[in-house]
């Protein structure tokens, strides 16, 4: 496989929320505004990137039988990190992402890329399927955090759009489920389903 | 009282699936049927009781005491994928039956982020042991009434004649979506 499609993988074809349904916990979770997305997308494609770097050198060193809890201990060693940087430079993302941010651990994507592609890949390759695996989940994030954020503040990345009617306050009428927990689902349920239909229509041609 | 509160809080108000979004995983993949779902929250239900003592412990009279409780994350994944284990090789020898009902779904929970989100909200919520006990068993319980629910509903959506672009996943987060809204009239109950 060229480094490229290795790259471009994680963006449609093997999207980690949209095709694959991992680490959806987070992506409900935090996805109330784009800006959470993106952040909560970042801090994960880093966790991504450098566990799949250090597996894949040490891939030899440990045995197969203890595979599993070694990866946990390197995960999670990395979000400790990516805990401790963003509390201390970007203390209000780290408020509204809270609690999701030790769930890194917990994230499916993180551990299924290191078992399924780091653990029996080079050094080079793993980079390369870490930074598009991460950046695939930072679109799927960033995407759905629009979605909620237009549809239920009829905001973008916080700046008013402004076309939603206002009401006797001058308060702008919008869907406010979408930034409530129903609304996750609901919006993802129909991105997963719109990209089904995609994917129906071209396997037609 | 207090501790009711509690206990409708974690149950109804913010279940752990449907309002915090933590277990999202095992919806969507062991309930396919009643049976099932019922085994994982059994499951759940045991594991996160006895996780949230152990971390609790541990955190209280190991970490803090020494300052070092930004190990938390590592000890705490540590702490339950080994206690998973154990678990599952006790159960194996004391309770046979148990084992079996229980059994498949054990190594599971382990990624479950359920039983790591709730022995983290404990500390968060700086509550003492009887609290966070209390907490857990009815997290858990709040989990498995979302789990059956679903399972019930999906039970029956396998007979509805469903969109090609809907089928599977997309339908089973819609549900979920308006299962959310049902649960969202529970709130300011507490």
């Amino acid at each position: 496989m060229s480094n490229l499609t290795n790259f471009t993988k994680g963006f449609i074809k093997e999207n980690p929320v949209f095709i694959m349904l991992l680490g959806l916990c987070p992506t409900l979770g935090v996805s109330t505004s784009a800006f959470n997305g993106l952040g909560m997308g970042l801090a994960t494609a880093f966790v991504l990137i450098m566990s799949n770097l250090v597996i894949s050198l040490i891939k030899n060193l440990i045995p197969a039988k203890v595979r599993i809890p070694s990866f946990i201990v390197v995960i999670a060693s990395f979000v400790t990190i990516v805990q401790l940087v963003l509390e201390g430079f970007v203390p209000a993302l780290y408020e509204s992402l809270g609690l999701f941010i030790p769930l890194i651990v917990v994230n499916c994507v993180v551990l299924g890329r290191a078992e399924a592609f780091a653990s029996k890949n080079t050094v080079f390759s793993s980079i390369i399927d870490g930074t598009g695996m991460g950046l695939g989940f930072t679109f799927a994030l960033t995407l759905l955090g629009s979605v909620r954020e237009i549809l239920g503040s009829g905001n973008i990345f916080g700046m008013n759009l402004g076309f939603y009617p206002l009401d006797a306050d001058g308060n702008p009428v919008v869907m406010l489920v979408f930034v409530l927990a129903p609304g996750a689902f609901i919006a993802l349920a129909y991105l997963v389903a719109l990209n089904a239909m995609l994917k129906q229509r071209m396997s037609k041609k | 009282m207090e501790y009711f509160a509690i206990i409708i809080a974690a149950i109804f108000v913010n279940n752990i699936v449907l309002a915090q979004f933590l277990g999202i995983c095992p919806l969507l993949g062991v309930s396919g049927k009643i049976s099932t779902a019922g085994g994982m929250a059994g499951a759940v239900l045991f594991v996160m009781t006895i996780a949230t003592i152990v971390t609790y412990l541990i955190y209280n009279f190991i970490l803090v005491p020494f300052g070092i409780s930004y190990l938390q994350t590592i000890t705490y994944i540590l702490v339950i994928s080994a206690l998973v284990q154990m678990v599952e090789l006790i159960l194996k020898k004391v309770s046979p039956p148990l084992y079996q009902a229980l059994g498949i779904f054990l190594p599971l929970i382990t990624t479950n982020c359920a039983i790591l989100g709730v022995a983290i909200l404990t500390v968060q919520k700086d509550f003492n042991l009887l609290q966070g006990v209390v907490f857990s068993v009815a997290t858990a319980i709040g989990f498995g009434l979302a789990l059956i629910i679903f399972a019930g509903i999906r039970e029956h959506l396998d007979l509805m004649g469903v969109p090609k672009a809907m089928r599977g996943a997309p339908i089973a987060l819609l549900v979920a979506g308006i299962l959310a809204l049902a649960f969202m009239g529970f709130a300011g109950l507490v």
